[in-house]
């Protein structure tokens, strides 16, 4: 595509899906930022007319938001971490040598094509059931009180639900960079008398350190705005309520359009940041 | 001191036995050189003696200590890899004080020798970059320091200049041959390179489908191959090999005569042939003989220049008592 004219004409080319993508885009955001100006109860007269800041005010003071910020924070970096640290060594586990490595490759790929809601449900109903699911059974048959998991311990378990999710997710991307590390540079640190674990922190782990940051990057923008997980166990009770949680408590199970449109706002920003300042961390590391 | 022997060694792959069993010993101080076809089984034999690869069966003995299963760090070897296997998230210092930190030394003493390191090999300049900022030369550099700085018993080398280009490769080789008289520490190196084994080595060892086919020093080999194999392969251009009549008359199944050892005219000689292609290097001149009768092809070396052209009747001469002669099992004759 050297020339002026290939140019214009790819540009040209282009034009379309450019639109089509920037209205998909644009359409919604203008949405949100008009309505989170309005005072909009769909049930309760309509649009109410011009509100100011009002609703921006009253969704950072109303008392469920901080706990909303604080449950999504505590799900998003306990995913995180537990994805990373699971994928790791899985990834170590799948790169050695086995009988059936195809296989169990695509096993440990499947749970990723599981649709959320599906997933949700059937840890819900299968695992986590206090009465019927596999844990009270298993919990019982060492003699233990089943843990009613879902209300008593519901952020841990929704924790380990998207975690499973997010698990193939990261062992995928981390086993293909693994594959890559040049088996000479293993061998030549176990000749500098560097032992197991000191292979992994001295040659492994730095080598990872690019995909790792992948990894956390493209799981938080995915991570902050988990839904169906909450929806179909919880329901947003037992401290789970994340923010977009709140944002869609408010607009549907509130009525109030306006208030819900300026939690939306807030998302976007809280997102934003995270992605600027993941944006650098990437750009760093992606550098050397 | 460095002295490593290997006593009936052998090594398998699943069914596949790569080093048939072996004996060989490599003195203190000695620069030894495996050179072999590819797949004769050097490298394999280098990662034993490294502890790579654990042997099937045998003992590896270094400086008299039997060291048939210690883990490699603690044979005291030091390796250059091909690759150079440098650190990439490492600079240079870092990757060459690396074997000093997993040895936990002291931080004075791990300067004291990461700078002489860098003093002999010249790394000064650029001993605060990043592996991927350096070239193949200065690459390898890198990697022999991180090897000298632990004070190893002995150096292996497996293949390290084979990613150079032609005129990296002829320094870097003379660099590697002036650390061996400086530092008068064991080296082993394996090439498939016979110019490399021939210019460096005080021992070669020739190997061909893990047996060896004959140790000893590089004139030695020269002048004294003692089977067809280590005739054909030592030597630039090969030695010449001849079947069927000629042999006969030398009482021999197969006669070998050096390029080098041919003397050339254009009017009277022994054998008669055609000029098939000439190449003039200034120094020297190879002439490839076609239709001798003797061998599809009759390559020889004249010091000076020749005019001789594709195509033109030439006549050449073996000097009698510089002629090979093998049996016919390949074994040298007298």
């Amino acid at each position: 595509m050297a020339t002026k004219a290939s140019r214009s004409a790819a540009r040209l080319m282009m034009a379309p899906a450019v639109v089509l993508l920037l209205g998909w885009m644009l359409v919604p955001l203008i949405m949100t930022l008009w309505f989170s100006f309005r005072r909009y109860l769909p049930l309760r007269g309509g649009d109410l007319g011009w509100a100011g800041f009002d609703n921006y005010v009253r969704f950072v003071t109303s008392s469920s938001f901080w706990p909303a910020v604080q449950t999504t924070l505590v799900i998003v970096v306990g995913v995180l971490v537990i994805t990373v640290c699971l994928g790791v060594l899985l990834a170590i586990l799948l790169d050695q040598p086995m009988w059936g490595q195809g296989v169990v490759r695509i096993l440990v790929i499947a749970p990723f094509f599981v649709m959320p809601t599906v997933s949700a449900l059937v840890w819900k109903n299968m695992f986590m059931d206090p009465v019927n699911g596999l844990f009270a059974h298993l919990w019982r048959f060492f003699g233990a009180e089943p843990v009613s998991w879902l209300s008593d311990v519901a952020t841990p378990s929704i924790i380990m639900i998207v975690s499973w999710q997010w698990l193939p997710f990261a062992t995928l991307i981390l086993l293909t960079a693994i594959q890559s590390l040049d088996s000479e540079q293993l061998e030549a640190a176990e000749m500098d008398g560097a032992p197991v674990l000191q292979r992994f922190i001295y040659i492994i782990l730095p080598h990872l350190s690019r995909a790792i940051t992948i990894v956390v990057l493209i799981q938080t923008i995915f991570l902050l705005a988990i839904f169906a997980e909450i929806f179909v166990t919880t329901g947003g009770a037992f401290g789970t309520r994340t923010l977009s949680y709140l944002i869609f408590q408010r607009v549907l199970e509130s009525q109030n359009v306006g208030l819900g449109s300026a939690g939306g706002v807030y998302a976007i920003i809280l997102a934003n940041i995270v992605a600027i300042f993941l944006m650098r961390i990437v750009g760093k590391n992606l550098d050397n | 001191m460095g002295q490593i022997q290997l006593k009936q060694v052998t090594k398998s792959f699943g069914d596949v036995q790569v080093i048939p069993p072996l004996d060989l010993t490599i003195e203190d101080g000695e620069f030894t050189v495996f050179v072999g076809p590819s797949g004769c089984g050097k490298s394999t034999l280098l990662r034993l003696i490294a502890g790579l690869e654990d042997i099937s069966s045998g003992h590896i003995e270094i400086d008299g200590k039997d060291a048939t299963n210690l883990v490699p760090a603690k044979r005291g070897l030091a390796m250059v890899f091909q690759s150079y296997a440098l650190y990439p998230h490492m600079s240079v210092r870092k990757n060459i004080a690396f074997p000093l930190r997993m040895a936990k030394m002291d931080q004075a003493e791990i300067d004291r020798r990461v700078d002489g390191a860098a003093k002999v090999l010249n790394l000064a300049d650029y001993i605060d970059r990043r592996p991927g900022q350096l070239s193949g030369g200065q690459r390898q550099r890198v990697a022999i320091g991180r090897a000298i700085v632990r004070e190893p018993a002995a150096f292996l080398f497996d293949e390290p200049l084979s990613n150079l280009d032609a005129a990296l490769r002829v320094g870097m080789r003379l660099e590697i041959s002036e650390l061996h008289e400086r530092l008068k520490t064991t080296m082993i190196y394996v090439t498939h390179d016979q110019v490399e084994a021939m210019t460096m080595a005080d021992k070669i060892v020739v190997l061909r489908a893990g047996f060896i086919e004959q140790v000893g020093s590089p004139l030695e080999l020269y002048h004294n191959p003692r089977n067809e194999f280590v005739a054909g392969f030592i030597g630039s251009p090969k030695m010449n090999l001849i079947k069927g009549a000629e042999a006969d008359k030398h009482g021999a199944a197969t006669i070998g005569i050096r390029p080098e050892h041919t003397d050339v005219s254009m009017s009277e000689g022994m054998w008669q042939g055609t000029v098939g292609v000439a190449e003039h290097l200034g120094s020297d001149t190879f002439i490839h003989v076609h239709e001798t009768g003797l061998a599809d092809m009759v390559t020889v070396r004249i010091t000076g220049d020749i005019q001789a052209k594709h195509g033109d009747k030439i006549f050449l001469t073996p000097q009698l008592d510089k002629l090979h002669k093998f049996d016919a099992q390949g074994l040298r004759i007298g």
